[in-house]
């Protein structure tokens, strides 16, 4: 793990907050994936576990008025931007009180008050998004920044290399997250680019392109904080590309026969975030362990309340079928 | 020989065929091949779903995958086709058409025309509809319409593992673009299919059950409901008649219109949304055509006119069932109110 001075900045109650944000997004997620073999949970559900550091550490620079623009894969990223994550596991169940009143689902939880435009199900329907929210914060001068979350699968959509040209040449306040997990689905990133760092791509469009250790949440931090602060100022886009791993299959119920033995166990025993985190706070005696571990107690609890009552919570009343769309026939 | 296998097993089969039989046919998609020569690999993903399992390893020159890059891929397929290849590209869902439909309605779809009939454009386009397994609104599109709206594109709707295997072989022996609509939900639905190869011509409906008191033209999955319905009906002394125009584009008005002509009744049972659709131009073509036959309304039983939604009780009123269909009916026989 790379010492950040970024980590000294952060007082304690900063850290206790991103940890808070990682271990909500973790058990969130390790639910999700028990309840979701039990069968109740229906559709495409794909998990965030791994790449908490990403969402937390992006997301601690960010307020309520800035955007995100995310992906498939969009538990953590709205969690980390605020949504209520209680709405939130309502919503995966389908039902009424959900976030978008079950009529999203996982692959669509999205809640406009807190910035957080949506989980997306088209592959690179993020970038453009954003371009638009930059342009919007640009022209009203209000300091918003927006960041638009895409896969290394996605970095090969022509959405993304249209909408960095655009927001370089508009220079708007955009920041490019790629979140490489060196899997698109089944396709390991050597089957889909020949080249190593996707940030590299950045050059092409006169932008910083950055590359960071996705599982270091100060690693992350500092580079988003960078950017976003640039982005605020009317120094235009930034690329981040953090290489991290994703600790379920693509999405819930793959078998994942594409992957290594061990390879995600290693993983979570070298270079887990959480792991990684306590143990930076503690031995630098910023945070105390049992703080961390009342965090994690909390959570659990919060956890198990939400998915209790998400089970037993009335599903959408028959008329909604027909409502919230533009035009009614 | 027939012998029962799935509607997945049955296009992958016709690929196969195909493959083997002509080198210049090669498939291509997202997840196709991925995986393969990762440790602990079995066999290759073969697309998201599998349709294309077990053909990486039988055709290896032949198989490719694509980075998720479909304006880019969608639009190699074109010019692959008229450059001498006979290309079978997979678009995982028809709801990322959005992504490249340049390609296909400007490009692919044109060329014959826009170049005085001179190029051959021998594509196929495989991808999945269709609403039922809670994947909400950007996956469970029923999308046929848009393609058959277009000129120049072929569009083919299998309802069962018979039609889906020769319709795909027809389909990658078809000169021109032709865009293979293959229902999720149906992917698992076992029929006899023949193990040699065989074609069925675009253009010819099937006549899926025989009557002469209302004719029921089903696209697709929707088929499975109409028959639920007949047969529900028939208890009730209602004969209907299901016809499957197997293909949307060139479509087989000659045996709909005959149909309506015996029955003097018509009822549209499709899965897409009402406005603007195969259901609505059917009504259009047949009042047109047989209005002297008619003897009441057409009746549309569609999808509501809102995306797919994501709650499972929801999207079960979503799709169209045999109730609906049943209800319909009765609508056109007199036998009970409008649907
Ligand atoms: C336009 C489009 N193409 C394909 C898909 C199917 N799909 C969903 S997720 C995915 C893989 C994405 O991989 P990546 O961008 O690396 O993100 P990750 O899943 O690794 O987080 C694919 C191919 C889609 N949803 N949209």
């Amino acid at each position: 793990m790379t010492e950040v001075a970024g980590s000294t900045e952060l007082g304690r109650e900063q850290l206790l907050d991103a940890y808070r944000t990682m271990r909500m997004i973790r058990e969130f997620e390790d639910r999700v994936h028990t309840e979701f073999a039990t069968g109740d949970i229906p559709g495409f559900v794909h998990l965030y576990a791994g790449e908490e550091a990403i969402a937390a550490g992006f997301m601690a620079h960010t307020d309520n008025d800035d955007y995100v623009a995310s992906t498939h894969r969009g538990h953590g990223h709205a969690i980390a931007k605020g949504c209520d994550p209680r709405a939130m596991m309502f919503e995966i169940y389908g039902k009424d009180e959900g976030l978008c009143r079950g009529k999203g689902g996982s692959m669509h939880i999205a809640d406009l008050s807190k910035g957080m435009l949506g989980a997306n199900g088209i592959v690179g329907g993020g970038p453009p998004l954003v371009c638009g929210v930059g342009l919007s914060a640009k022209v009203r001068k209000t300091r918003q920044v927006a960041i638009s979350f895409t896969g290394d699968g996605g970095a090969n959509q022509g959405t993304i290399f249209e909408s960095m040209n655009l927001a370089s040449v508009w220079d708007l306040p955009v920041i490019f997250c790629i979140e490489n997990n060196g899997y698109a689905e089944a396709t390991a990133q050597a089957f889909s680019s020949k080249g190593i760092d996707i940030a590299k791509r950045a050059d092409g469009f006169s932008m910083p392109g950055i590359v960071v250790d996705g599982h270091d949440f100060f690693a992350v931090y500092e580079a988003a904080g960078e950017a976003i602060e640039r982005a605020r100022d009317g120094g235009g886009p930034t690329m981040i590309e953090c290489k991290v791993n994703r600790y379920y299959g693509h999405f819930e119920g793959d078998a994942q026969t594409y992957r290594a033995e061990n390879e995600v166990e290693n993983v979570k025993a070298q270079k887990d975030c959480l792991m990684l985190f306590r143990r930076r706070v503690t031995e630098a005696d910023l945070v105390e362990e049992s703080a961390l571990d009342e965090i994690d107690a909390e959570i659990k609890q919060y956890i198990d309340d939400a998915v209790r009552d998400a089970q037993a919570a009335p599903e959408p009343a028959p008329e909604r079928l027909l409502t919230d769309v533009y035009v009614s026939y | 020989m027939a012998r029962t296998i799935s509607y997945m097993q049955a296009i992958n089969e016709a690929m196969a065929q195909e493959m083997e039989r002509d080198k210049t046919v090669i498939v291509f998609g997202e997840d196709n091949i991925g995986g393969t020569g990762a440790p602990g690999e079995i066999d290759a993903w073969g697309g998201v779903l599998g349709v294309t399992k077990g053909l990486h390893g039988k055709f290896p020159d032949q198989i490719m995958d694509t980075p998720i890059s479909e304006s880019a891929f969608i639009g190699a397929a074109a010019g692959a086709a008229c450059s001498g290849l006979r290309p079978v590209a997979e678009l995982m869902f028809v709801d990322f058409m959005g992504v490249c439909f340049d390609q296909i309605f400007n490009q692919a779809a044109k060329f014959k025309y826009m170049f005085g009939g001179k190029a051959k454009t021998p594509m196929v386009i495989r991808t999945m509809y269709g609403a039922g397994i809670r994947a909400a609104s950007q996956h469970s599109q029923s999308l046929y319409s848009i393609f058959t709206h277009i000129p120049g594109l072929k569009v083919v709707v299998p309802s069962n593992p018979y039609d889906a295997k020769g319709l795909m072989i027809t389909s990658i022996r078809d000169d021109d673009p032709v865009i293979f609509l293959e229902n999720k939900v149906q992917y698992a639905e076992e029929g006899e299919v023949p193990e040699e190869s065989y074609t069925i011509p675009f253009g010819e409906a099937e006549i899926v059950r025989e009557g002469d008191d209302v004719t029921i033209v089903a696209i697709g999955r929707m088929v499975n409901m109409a028959k639920q319905a007949a047969e529900s009906l028939s208890s009730e002394g209602i004969n209907c008649e299901i016809v499957d125009p197997r293909t949307l584009s060139p479509l087989d008005t000659d045996t709909i219109y005959e149909s309506v002509e015996n029955t003097g009744r018509l009822v549209v049972v499709d899965e897409s949304n009402p406005r603007c659709s195969l259901a609505s131009d059917i009504v259009a073509l047949v009042s047109q055509n047989c209005f002297d036959s008619l003897e009441a309304a057409p009746q549309m039983v569609t999808a509501p006119h809102v995306p797919p939604p994501f709650s499972g009780v929801l999207e079960d009123l979503y799709v169209p069932d045999a109730e609906r269909v049943a209800a319909a009916v009765k609508a056109t026989t007199g036998t009970s109110a409008k649907a």
